[in-house]
Order: C-alpha cells, then structure tokens, then sequence
C-alpha cells in the first residue's frame, strides 16, 4: 500500500508560511531560544478568537490549514496530533494564578485551552470536522505515534485524507525551567555555526508542521511515505544501527538505496555522537542534511524534519543551508530521517518520490 | 496479521478498591468511594467530595515498588498495569513483543504544582526533582521501564477519552501485526490543578454525584488507573481470554472546547461507528457502561444520542462514575477494565443514587448490581473535552 503527501505546512522558526522555495530567505540567529515567525493568522482565525488563543494554538491551526490548502481540500476525515509539552501557555497561566490566589477567584479561560488535546479539538472545531481526532503526548515519540497511527487509519480504510501533525511551544516559564537541567548553550550561538559546536547544550526551538496524508495521490503530490518507526532507549550503537537496518528491509530497501540522510543533529557534542557513528557504520559516503540549526530542538522537531523533507523531494534540490555533509545528490529519490530526543528517543521516517 | 484482538486481563486501582476485586466488592456492598478529601491538600477540601485512592503515596509507592517522591499518576499506572499483566497470565513479560500506550491528562502535575509555589518567588526556587516527571510520555515512561517494556511506548490525551483511545491504537498495533500483546488503559492522579480547573467551569457537586437523575448538578473527582492486556489471535490461543474488543470509535463532536452539543452528536456518532465496525445492530447490545459524570450536559447529550441510537429498545446501563468518581485519563481505562469483566462475567453494575428519572429520556440507569446476565456484547462510553468522544464495544469469546 502506499501512502501519499498530498499537502503540508508549517509555522517555524523559519519563513516556512509563504509558500515558495524552501529557505529562499534563511532566518540566521545568535540565541539560544528560537521563536516562529508568526504568519498573519486572520487568515485562518477569526479576529476575536485570536485574541484568546494561545501560540500553540494559533500555529497550529495555520499549519493545518496551510497543509489542507496544499492538499486541496477544506476538511480532512481525520485529525491526529502529537505534542509532548501540550498547551504550556495556559498550563503556566492558570497554575500561576492558583499558586498566587491560593485557589481562589479563578477563571476559566486558561484550563479550559491548557489540555493537551486543545489543538486538534480546535482544528475539528473550526473545520467542523466530526472525524477521528487523536492527540499523542509521548516526549520524543509524539509526532511518530500520530503518523504511525494514520498510517494504520489509512491501511484499514478508514478514512480518504488523515491530517497529522506535531507541534511545541515555548514559554518563559519552560524555557528557565528546561535551562535549569542545562539543556542549552551557556552563551548564544550562531545558527549556522551551531552543527560545529565544539560543546555541549542545544538551542530551544519550537513550531507545528502538519501534513495531509492519503492512499489517494494528489495532483501536486511528489512524496510517498513509507514507513515510520521509533527506538525507545537503545542500550547501545550497534542497536540503532541494526534497527535501521531492519527498518529499510521491511520496506525492501538497503542503506544504499538512501540518496539523503536527513537527521536530527543539535549542535551538542555529546548528543551528535550516535549520528556519526550510524552514518559512518551505514552511510560513509552519503551526503547528509540536518534541520535543527534552522528550527532549534523540542520533542516534535521530527515534524520539521519530515517536513523540510518532503520539501527537498518536492523542489529536487538540497538548499546549502542544510547541508551538513558530502554534496547534495542529482537525484533524491529515498531520504531517511533519522531523529532522536535527549538520546532516549530515536525514530526513522522513510520519504521516498512519489512517481 | 491477527484477525481478531482479545482481551487477556485486566488491572484497576480507584477510590473503591487498591485492586479489581477489592473495586468488584464494593460494587456488590453497595459502597460508592466519594468522601472528604484527605491525600490532596487544597483550599476546597471541605467543600468538594472527591474519590480518593484510599492510600498514601508511601503506601503507593511500597506497592508499586517505586520510590515514594515520584509522581502519583506514576505509582498508580504502575500498580494497575502489574496487576494487568499479572492477571493474564502470560509469564515473561521479554517472551513477547509488547507494548505500553497508557492515557493521562495530568502527567506529574502533582509534582509540579508543588515546585510551581517555590519557583513562583525565584526563578532558581523550586526542586528541579519535582518537575522532571510532569509530561504525561514521563509517567508512561516510568511505568514501562518497571516492566520492562521497550517494543512501544506511546501516551495519549485525548482528557476524559485518552483511556478508551489507547485501547484504538493499540488494538490496532496488535492487527497490523507490529505487536503481540498492548498494554492499554489510563491513569490519573488527583491535582489542584484539575480540582481548581473543574471548578472554575462549575460542574462539580458538592455532594456526591448523581449522574443520569433530573436532580444532578456536576460531577465528583476521582483517581485511580485502569488497563487491560490486548494480544491477538496466536497469543489467544494459548490463554483463557475474557472476551474481545470487537469493535471501537472515536469521533469530534465539534462543538465547543469544553460542552457537549445538546444533541450529542460526537457522541452519536462515536456509538454508532463502534457498533458498524464489529458488525453489530443496537439491540444486540446488553450493557453500556456510560461515560454518566453526572453533570447536567454530560448526562442529557450523552442520554439523547442513546435516545436516538437505540430507541425503541435500550440495554441495561449504568455510570460506574457513581462510585469511583470522574478518574479523567483514567476513566476510559478503567471502566474498559469493568465492561471486559462485565462480559465474561455476566456482571451488571449499580448506578448509585439515582432517584429521579430524567424527563428528557425513555429510560433510566440500573440501581443494583447484578450477575449472571448472558451479555454477549457491551459497550463502554468515554467523553471528553475537545470534543473527543470514543466508545468501546467488548464481546463474548
């Protein structure tokens, strides 16, 4: 069976809304936390919910939308997200104001938008879609467990078109609190010197990328996808390497089949190691691309990834900016991300063109 | 591929038992869990009953072989999914491709409203400790490692439907043969958080509940974790399972972030898909376990959708929420747990406390329990903020 991309958008740290080239203007930063760079959302939200909704929400929503539009259509059969942090916004709101009142003269705006299925109940709500609607929360594995479970939506026929997407905001409140664990550089960085850092920490980022996926192939489709998988806490290298292995057998493929290997790397030393030692046992000569310097880390970077992705099979062409090694290939027929989160969390997407 | 995805055992802590017999007897003595609150600290405490897990979490904690400092959800989700995979008699949990897709709404929110009073006053205050379980993938991750789970791991939160989603996926892990056996079901512990949420919507009685009665005026809290142990067809084979989860959906009422539409639409249309997926007409149906939280519009849309579906012949049905109170994340799980036992055991549960019959609705909820009912097929309803309605339908082997 196969199973297409029919339309995809996103809302990033990058200028990812406006359609055209990809990275044709790059957004380059010198800190450590990475904002989106917010689309005009009148065009999706009424003037008066905007005014109410959180950022997660509003991205979300326009990524949705963007991602129907490509695919032509006004409502999908389905709506599955993935978000590992949820509706932190809200979250901090309403605990700040019942820490501070002691539980006393609430209101209810904030806990009603702080659960984490708000995005896609409000994406069902403005689409008036009354299909399938499922939020997956699982840290690194958010956005994997939402496409894994279109995937077998679509299988089973389902539903035509399955909306799937992954999403993560940052706040004040999250991100002093994750700097505490010392996630992050101490000192800002240069977004496109981050790949080369010679320490440890990343930078923070956030964003919503959803794509509209179908057994049916769309008239401006050029990506299939394959297949999706996740790694939960490899004891070691070697077990990645043959999860890998494994991963492109089942979809009749070896690792030199790949034209591109597109991964997860964030500029901390320590955490980029496990993609040198992969692509040095499985891909020595292939050139690789990354996506976490233009988008920063969260637990859904991966729906960038997948969508930067698509975007290098749509436009045929590797944009310097994202290359990290080798040179880009003539032909991208296979690209396979390889993500992981906080080393605990490793998942692998297979794109191929779709003819 | 497995053909068919069965139910192979089942785990339940809640305000009415540490374990499923112990929640089974109080069903039968008639005792529903909601009293005083006394583990959670809260301004309300005198004014809202909830149903506690009647143990503190040193107890939690020395029965679930966890450290005492982590989150609640966690200890809870650990005790009832031991007790799950216990119960199934399947041995060795390394013999099998397994998985773990737990729901949850709070995460370690218990924690971290805690350290939220602390980090409040200093952005460097607070314990780092107490906020590095508070997603809701940490709680799942916890109890998975305790079991040595590593084939799959997810979590969902859908709010008062994440329990009944994941027994979709993982069903559905289970027939696209990715996996044997799925570890499926809910956790949720009691918070401020959700205690102060729910109170701002004013839908929370400050008596105990009364769901599907004309005099209900909210719901009550509750805690607690339940899970079932899906496996498919071979793994079946070799167990003596209670029934099968023949059939299941989940639909968007699309109507308003937290209210149900006055028709019951999602719900409708979660009840109906459930029944068309396992093949079944509504009459065949003996038992709905209802998602009945006791409030008003909870209990009129979900009655009216039933009014529609089933009219003009209606199952037995009751809202098991009467005793453990509404366990959110959990509930799904929980009451999945009650209806797969429901079925292999012929077993109907009370609603407790309804008196006045709602005038909107042909029908009213059973008052007492009962067994020894021929149930071939019940159906389990969960709903939930965001429009996320699922129902459940569970049949005999």
């Amino acid at each position: 069976m196969s199973i297409y991309i029919n339309g995809t958008g996103c809302v990033s740290p990058q200028q990812t809304t406006q359609g055209g080239p990809l990275l044709a203007a790059l957004k380059e930063y010198e800190q450590v936390r990475l904002a989106v760079v917010d689309p005009d959302y009148k065009q999706w939200i009424d003037v008066k919910q905007i005014r109410r909704m959180s950022r997660v929400v509003k991205m979300g929503v326009a990524a949705a939308n963007l991602s129907l539009e490509a695919a032509g259509l006004t409502a999908p059969d389905a709506i599955i997200t993935g978000t590992a942090y949820g509706c932190l916004d809200d979250t901090g709101v309403f605990l700040k104001k019942m820490v501070e009142q002691q539980e006393e003269m609430l209101t209810p705006t904030a806990f009603i938008q702080s659960t984490h299925n708000t995005v896609a109940g409000q994406i069902a709500l403005l689409l008036q879609c009354h299909g399938y609607n499922n939020t997956f929360v699982n840290r690194g594995f958010s956005f994997e467990n939402a496409l894994l479970d279109a995937m077998m939506i679509l299988d089973e026929g389902g539903a035509d078109n399955i909306l799937v997407g992954g999403m993560d905001e940052i706040t004040n409140y999250s991100h002093q609190i994750l700097s505490r664990f010392g996630i992050y550089k101490k000192a800002p960085v240069k977004t496109m010197e981050l790949l080369n850092s010679p320490d440890s920490g990343t930078i923070a980022g956030e964003g919503a990328a959803f794509m509209t996926l179908s057994k049916t192939k769309g008239s401006l489709c050029t990506t299939e996808l394959k297949g999706v998988s996740t790694l939960y806490k490899p004891l070691w290298e070697g077990e990645v390497i043959g999860h890998i292995v494994q991963f492109l057998e089942a979809h009749n493929c070896t690792p030199e089949d790949i034209d591109l290997l597109v991964t997860g790397r964030n500029g901390n030393i320590d955490q980029d190691e496990i993609y040198e030692e992969v692509a040095e046992a499985l891909f020595p000569e292939h050139p690789e691309a990354c996506f976490k310097h233009l988008c920063g880390e969260y637990p859904t970077a991966a729906a960038f990834g997948a969508w930067m992705s698509n975007a290098l099979i749509a436009e045929q062409r590797v944009p310097d900016a994202v290359m990290f090694y080798g040179h880009p290939p003539e032909k991208i027929n296979k690209i396979l991300l390889y993500n992981h989160h906080e080393g605990t969390h490793h998942s692998f997407v297979l794109l191929t063109y779709a003819e | 591929m497995s053909e068919k995805v069965w139910i192979a055992g089942g785990g339940v802590i809640s305000g009415i038992g540490l374990n499923l017999r112990a929640c089974l007897q109080s069903f039968r003595d008639n005792q529903p869990g909601m009293t005083a609150m006394k583990y959670l600290s809260s301004v309300h405490h005198a004014t809202f009953p909830v149903a506690e897990v009647k143990a503190d979490n040193a107890t939690l904690a020395e029965m679930a072989g966890m450290p005492e400092e982590i989150s609640r959800t966690a200890l809870l989700s650990m005790i009832a999914a031991r007790e799950a995979w216990e119960s199934s008699g399947l041995g060795d949990i390394s013999r099998y491709r397994v998985g773990f897709v737990s729901g949850n709404t709070v995460g370690g929110m218990d924690k971290t409203e805690d350290f939220f009073a602390g980090y409040l006053k200093a952005p460097n205050g607070g314990r780092l400790r107490q906020v590095v379980h508070h997603e809701c993938g940490s709680i799942t991750e916890l109890v998975a490692d305790m079991l040595g789970i590593r084939h799959h791991i997810a979590t969902i939160s859908t709010a008062c439907s994440s329990g009944a989603n994941a027994l979709m996926y993982g069903s559905r892990l289970i027939r696209s043969n990715q996996l044997d056996v799925v570890i499926a079901g809910g956790t949720d512990s009691l918070t401020r958080f959700t205690l102060n949420g729910f109170n701002t919507l004013m839908i929370l009685d400050q008596e105990a509940c009364r769901p599907f009665d004309e005099t209900r005026v909210g719901l009550n809290l509750g805690e607690g974790a339940g899970y079932v142990v899906m496996v498919s067809d071979s793994l079946a084979a070799q167990v003596q399972p209670w029934c099968r989860l023949s059939g299941f959906a989940n639909a968007n009422d699309a109507y308003h972030q937290t209210a149900s539409s006055p028709d019951g639409i999602g719900n409708y249309l979660a009840m109906k898909g459930a029944l068309d997926r396992s093949g079944l007409q509504p009459q065949q149906i003996g038992y709905i376990n209802l998602h009945g939280t006791g409030t008003q519009n909870n209990d009129v849309a979900e009655g009216t959708a039933i009014s529609k579906l089933f009219a003009p012949t209606y199952p037995l049905m009751s809202s098991t929420k009467s005793f453990t109170g509404h366990t959110l994340g959990a509930s799904g799980g929980i009451e999945a747990v009650f209806s797969a036992l429901s079925v292999k055991e012929g077993i109907v549960y009370p609603n407790a406390r309804f008196q006045h019959q709602m005038k909107e609705l042909p029908f009213a909820p059973e008052t007492e329990w009962s067994e020894g009912h021929d149930l071939q097929h019940v159906m389990s309803n969960s709903f939930g903020f965001g429009g996320n309605c699922s129902s459940l339908i569970f049949s005999k082997v």
